[in-house]
């Protein structure tokens, strides 16, 4: 049991309420902006004092409003990658990435410290000031300098927000060695769908300051607790009109759709698990406008229904079809197929 | 400084010796004072009330007030001189007093305009990092303050260069003692045929002022452009 939450903190309009027990591996706190996922963070840090709380991480308990129990962040052993980086502009990278392992009684040796800088890539930039580097290169500073002050747990809020999507995919596959090689829960923030999908083991699935939904990936994905099967949530970019539609790219092709934002707009579109259907082979007349090629990710059975997940390009998709579907087409891991998109629903 | 006589070299140099001494002594409270002005506590608003009061007290009245207490008879003067032998009126010490305290508020104001401006962010980064309160200020705060302290400084020793009316109050105009730029000026004024002097002392006097301001600004501005860590 890595840690178990309840949160009950009002903040003028806003009121975060939350109860959640989260195990092992990777725990995403997903859902949209203003759902509490930074403000929940914050309490786990101990940077946020709610009115009413209990925390307790690595069954230590660091947070009991009832008894008046309340560790500080300084001895918190929290580690926390903020969405900004937050490097201090005064110390070159290596000494901000030995801050925290100094402070926090150097647990880690030598070698230890050798291995995360070269796990990040981090040798080249050891004598230079924050200022001169890149996005990514300071979100993994940021992740280096919480990993070496060796906390128990490990908070990471929206790391990738402040890059673009270049970037992103930059910096996604150091997240997915240091998943491999914490040996310490981590709490990954983020409203990508694409993200959670590849770094979380569960999901606490976030909605006004309410929990919506709790479960695995694939559970929360297929929309198991959530009010809405979710099918994909992707970040797209708009591009050039194609007749009356416009083409909006995506991190595994484009899709098309009756939006008239002006080209190079970034765009969230949410498309409902209903909405999503799956074919063998590429149907040649059909209604629908997108029709895209995909690869089955993994097949999950439950009775009459069943949840198709599939990976298309970066991003990842999920179809709700029947259990009988799924044996006429022979659906299985690795199958090719086409998933033909019903319907999208565009966000600002 | 050759276009200068033996006793306006004094007067400069005293005047420097005084300002200097009195903006070393202040930084450290100055900093304090900022540091607790920047954080919310009831009383704030009475601390930057007497903290700001030298700007606008007149200069003569707070000489007098400070030769009623500081002088051998007053109370706190008669204690000093009893107790260690420290004598502050008719003597340069008693001006760096004066010039501390008018000087007081401008330092104050620079170190807390910076200590304002410096990320919060960082400092809950450091906390999470398990820096205590202590830590951080030494080793976040404080640095990243530097400029706002080096400015403030500056800013403070130009304005103390020029203070007359508590000098002249509290500690008399005895040269080499306590005749500071400002002093020296005035006593050529009432000296026959000392307005060549006057002049080459006033001119000199702003050149100083002129050039550490200008200092100031360039500390100051270096700082706003460096802070996108």
């Amino acid at each position: 049991m890595s840690a178990e939450v309840a949160i009950r903190h009002r903040r003028g309009p806003f009121l975060l309420d939350v109860t959640f027990t989260a195990g092992q591996g990777v725990t995403a706190l997903f859902g949209p902006s203003g759902a509490g996922k930074t403000s929940i963070v914050h309490v786990l840090a101990g940077l946020t004092r709610p009115t009413h709380g209990r925390v307790v991480l690595q069954g230590r308990t660091v947070l009991d409003t009832n008894e008046g129990v309340f560790v500080p962040p300084e001895k918190r052993r929290v580690g926390l990658v903020f969405q900004d980086a937050r490097l201090f502009p005064h110390m070159n990278v290596e000494t901000n990435l030995l801050f925290g392992w100094r402070r926090m009684g150097k647990r880690a040796d030598a070698a230890e410290i050798a291995r995360t800088i070269q796990l990040l890539g981090l040798e080249p930039l050891l004598r230079r000031a924050p200022k001169h580097l890149s996005g990514g290169e300071k979100s993994r500073v940021a992740l280096g300098r919480a990993l070496l002050a060796a906390p128990d747990i490990l908070l990471l809020d929206e790391p990738m927000a402040s890059l673009d999507v270049g970037r992103r995919a930059e910096i996604l596959p150091w997240l997915e060695r240091l998943r491999d090689i914490a040996r310490v829960p981590i709490f990954y923030v983020s409203h990508s769908l694409d993200e959670v999908a590849r770094l979380a083991d569960q999901v606490v699935l976030l909605d006004k300051g309410k929990v919506a939904g709790f479960g695995s990936v694939y559970e929360i994905l297929a929309g198991r607790g959530a009010e809405k099967p979710l099918g994909a949530v992707l970040e797209a970019t708009v591009g050039e009109k194609e007749g009356d539609l416009t083409a909006l790219h995506f991190d595994g092709g484009k899709l098309l759709v009756a939006e008239t934002s002006e080209p190079g707009w970034k765009l969230r579109v949410r498309i409902g698990a209903d909405e999503i259907l799956v074919a063998r082979e590429a149907p040649a007349a059909i209604s629908a406008n997108n029709v895209l090629p995909a690869i089955v990710t993994e097949v999950r059975l439950e009775g009459a229904r069943a949840e198709i997940a599939m990976r298309c390009g970066g991003a990842l998709l999920v179809a709700r079809v029947t259990a009988a579907s799924v044996k006429r087409l022979a659906l299985a891991k690795g199958t090719e197929v086409f998933a033909v998109i019903k319907s999208v629903t565009v966000e600002a | 400084m050759s276009f200068l006589t033996p006793d306006e070299t004094e007067a400069l140099l005293l005047s420097l010796k005084i300002s200097s001494v009195a903006v070393a002594v202040g930084l450290p409270f100055a900093t304090a004072t900022a540091l607790v002005l920047s954080r919310s506590f009831r009383g704030r608003t009475l601390l930057d009330g007497i903290v700001h009061l030298p700007l606008v007290l007149p200069p003569v009245a707070m000489g007098f007030i400070l030769l009623m207490i500081f002088g051998t008879r007053g109370g706190v003067g008669a204690f000093l001189k009893d107790h260690f032998g420290i004598v502050l009126v008719f003597r340069w010490t008693g001006a760096v007093l004066a010039s501390l305290i008018f000087t007081f508020p401008f330092q104050v104001r620079a170190i807390r305009l910076a200590l304002e401006a410096r990320d919060q962010g960082l400092d809950e980064a450091a906390r999470t990092l398990g820096a205590g309160m202590l830590d951080r200020l030494i080793n976040i705060s404080l640095p990243l303050a530097l400029p706002g302290l080096v400015a403030g400084a500056i800013t403070a020793f130009a304005a103390s260069l020029g203070e007359f009316g508590a000098i002249i109050t509290f500690v008399s105009n005895i040269p080499g003692e306590t005749r500071t730029l400002p002093l020296a000026i005035y006593t050529a004024l009432q000296t026959p045929g000392g307005e060549a002097e006057a002049a080459r002392l006033s001119a000199l006097s702003i050149a100083i002022a002129f050039l550490f301001l200008l200092v100031a600004q360039t500390i100051m501005g270096r700082a706003t452009r460096r802070s996108d860590g």
